[in-house]
């Protein structure tokens, strides 16, 4: 058995491969990095795969959390992870937008799912998944719920500051003003969907492109994306986990490249 | 007999009779002047006067991690986060006027010269105005050309010419152009001991640590019209040398130099230790950038017009395709696998050009790069991990290429 393991900023993801590349199983618990929480993700995971720890042949971590997590036998950065984890579901892919918790990333894939080239965002967190945790706060609704509120939406509000500090006061202003929840919402998605458009522009976007993390799971926001890029977006069934079912990849790859070489020693 | 004295026990010794020189002047009376880094110190050299720079100290004290009180001073004084830290630094230190890591006097006359940035005019006119002294400046125009513009050249040198002149009322001393052919002389050979000793990097292994050339920033601009800082890079080229003969790699460890990148832009002083550890953790080795070149101020006539289009030429006074050749010509000449480009928050000159840049190291030799934000003296601006995860993600990439290469 293999084991990704993809510790983010706002969520702890695991995936399980078998020896012969099927996934046994995804798991994600909301709680990222210095929770603690990816030890019981992992727990979790194999106790549903009836697997022990100990049948478990290489393990590879990725995510913000990657650098002090010591249980895992090699770490790969999230780019590297999530070219992998897109190109086992979509070996057609040339570009990933990714959106996770503190950081957003355009990916461009280049032969066998290798990172030809990649941007991310700058130090700060507009367009990226902590935007929405705030946009949702003040809009008094779930994080769940801010995709749906943004798609009753007859218009959007222009958000300009870039600074998540900065939307957010305007946000409140808006409110103030009149605005509705909805147009806001679908405001605050536009406005992220401008910045990774501005991003991905620098890299240049060539189709089939696939959005992946968390934020893949809100279809205002790929509805957004897709109108401010004028392409349709592939988005897999589980958006969150690529980054752990690349991890996962690699250390089949890694465990079947390290067995090779020993056998032919 | 006396043990010979490697570059490194030199450029400490140096360094530190540099500012204790500076401070002896003062105590005996004598003017002390703080100079922008790229100006023409011949003159300064020639009047035998006591120099001193502010960018070198601001760096140190950035390195010591004690820029922040400056900062602050400055700060309150109603100075702009979005300035450059080194000008708040020095405008902070120009209050505080005592610092754990070096130490300037009070100055008695300001020299800038504005070929590395516009923040220098209104920075030092500030500083003059604070201390209530008189500042020299030189006005090299951005030429916004490939090629600098002859009529700014001369525009350059009429300033060169009335600088001696203000020099001369200032000091009550006449001015020798004797002595000014010799420091010319000086100047020019010190500066091709620092281009000779930073192209031996184009070696693989390269026998130098990038890092270690930050270090020789400082000597470079505070010597370059000495004897001693002529004797000292020639030294350090013959320990390059000698470790190029000996087959020599960057580290005494055994790390190997396994990938060769250029880092661009100043350094991140206040986490030199930790943005450094980083790259050596993956052998990567950086092997050049912008400085090499922009430090080494050549002319082929020893006159006040050849000095003035050396000090007019600088890259960053031309336009982005000039910049981009010189990059790419590096990417060629030191076999580069990759780039590291510091977006530092306040060099805005330098950033604004790293995107396009970027784009054609990639698109025209497929050297892959990567950016991250930092400031060269502020501590705020800078976040370890996300270094540590770009840093990485261009060690994959770099990684992917040479295999697709093999």
């Amino acid at each position: 058995m293999f084991l990704g393991i993809d510790i983010g900023s706002s969520s702890s993801k695991a995936v399980l491969l078998d020896k012969g590349g099927a996934i046994l199983g995804r798991e994600v618990v909301n709680l990222g990095t210095g929770s603690g929480a990816i030890d019981d993700v992992i727990d979790v995971l194999l106790e549903k795969a009836g697997v022990d720890r100990g049948d478990i042949l290489y393990s590879v971590v990725t995510g913000y959390g990657r650098i002090g997590y010591e249980k895992a036998d090699t770490q790969i950065t999230e780019i590297g992870c999530h070219a992998k984890g897109v190109y086992h579901d979509f070996p057609e892919a040339r570009s990933i937008i990714d959106i996770g918790g503190q950081d957003a990333k355009v990916i461009r894939l280049g032969d066998g799912g290798r990172v030809d080239n990649f941007v991310m965002n700058e130090k700060c967190a507009a367009g990226t998944g902590r935007f929405f945790e705030v946009m949702a706060r003040v809009l008094n609704c779930s994080l769940d719920d801010l995709s749906g509120l943004a798609a009753e939406a007859e218009y959007a509000v222009a958000i300009s500051s870039t600074c998540t500090v900065f939307a957010e006061s305007e946000v409140i202003s808006q409110l103030s003003a009149g605005a509705s929840p909805a147009s806001v919402a679908w405001g605050a998605h536009k406005s992220v969907a401008k910045r990774i458009a501005g991003l991905s522009g620098r890299l240049g976007l060539i189709p089939e492109i696939v959005m992946t993390g968390g934020v893949a799971l809100n279809q205002s926001m790929v509805r957004a994306m897709e109108e401010e890029i004028e392409t349709s977006i592939l988005v897999p069934e589980s958006p969150q986990t690529v980054g752990a079912l690349g991890a996962a990849v690699y250390a089949k790859e890694k465990y079947e490249s390290a067995s090779r070489d020993q056998s032919l020693q | 007999m006396e043990e010979k004295k490697s570059s490194k026990q030199i450029l400490n010794e140096l360094l530190a009779k540099h500012y204790a020189d500076a401070k002896n002047a003062k105590e005996e009376g004598k003017p002390v002047v703080w100079s922008t880094s790229i100006a023409p110190q011949e003159l300064l050299e020639t009047m035998d006067v006591a120099v001193v720079y502010p960018e070198n100290h601001a760096a140190a004290i950035g390195a010591r991690k004690d820029a922040s009180q400056f900062i602050a001073s400055a700060e309150s004084e109603g100075y702009s986060y979005d300035i450059c830290s080194y000008a708040r630094v020095n405008d902070g230190y120009a209050n505080i006027l005592y610092s754990e890591a070096e130490n300037m006097p009070k100055p008695d006359m300001l020299f800038c010269c504005s070929n590395i940035c516009m923040t220098v005019i209104k920075w030092y006119e500030n500083i003059a105005k604070k201390f209530d002294i008189p500042v020299i400046f030189f006005d090299t125009p951005y030429s916004g050309s490939y090629q600098v513009d002859p009529s700014n050249v001369k525009f350059v040198e009429a300033q060169l010419e009335e600088a001696v002149t203000m020099l001369e009322g200032l000091t009550g001393r006449k001015f020798d152009y004797d002595r000014l052919k010799e420091v010319m002389q000086i100047s020019n050979e010190t500066a091709s001991w620092w281009k000779k000793a930073t192209d031996l990097a184009k070696n693989k292994p390269s026998p130098m640590n990038g890092f270690d050339m930050f270090n020789y920033m400082a000597p470079i601009v505070c010597f370059r019209g000495k004897e001693s800082g002529r004797e000292l890079f020639k030294i350090w080229y013959e320990e390059l040398q000698e470790r190029v003969e000996k087959g020599l790699g960057p580290w005494n460890d055994g790390t190997e130099e396994k990938y060769r990148v250029l880092w661009d832009g100043i350094a991140c002083w206040p986490y030199l230790g930790v943005t450094y550890k980083v790259l050596k953790k993956h052998g990567i080795n950086v092997v050049t950038s912008m400085y090499p070149e922009s430090f080494a101020l050549l002319y082929e006539q020893h006159t006040l017009a050849g000095m003035a289009e050396a000090y007019d030429s600088l890259y960053v006074l031309r336009n982005v395709d000039y910049a981009i050749d010189k990059y790419l010509n590096l990417s060629r000449d030191f076999q580069l696998d990759g780039g590291i480009f510091h977006s530092n928050r306040s060099c805005k000159g330098m950033a604004f050009k790293q995107f396009e840049i970027q784009r054609q190291m990639e698109s025209q030799l497929g050297v892959p790069s990567v950016i991250f934000d930092g400031d060269q003296t502020d501590p705020s601006v800078f976040s370890e991990a996300q270094y540590e995860t770009r840093v990485q993600a261009l060690v994959e990439m770099m990684e992917a290429r040479k295999g697709a290469r093999r």
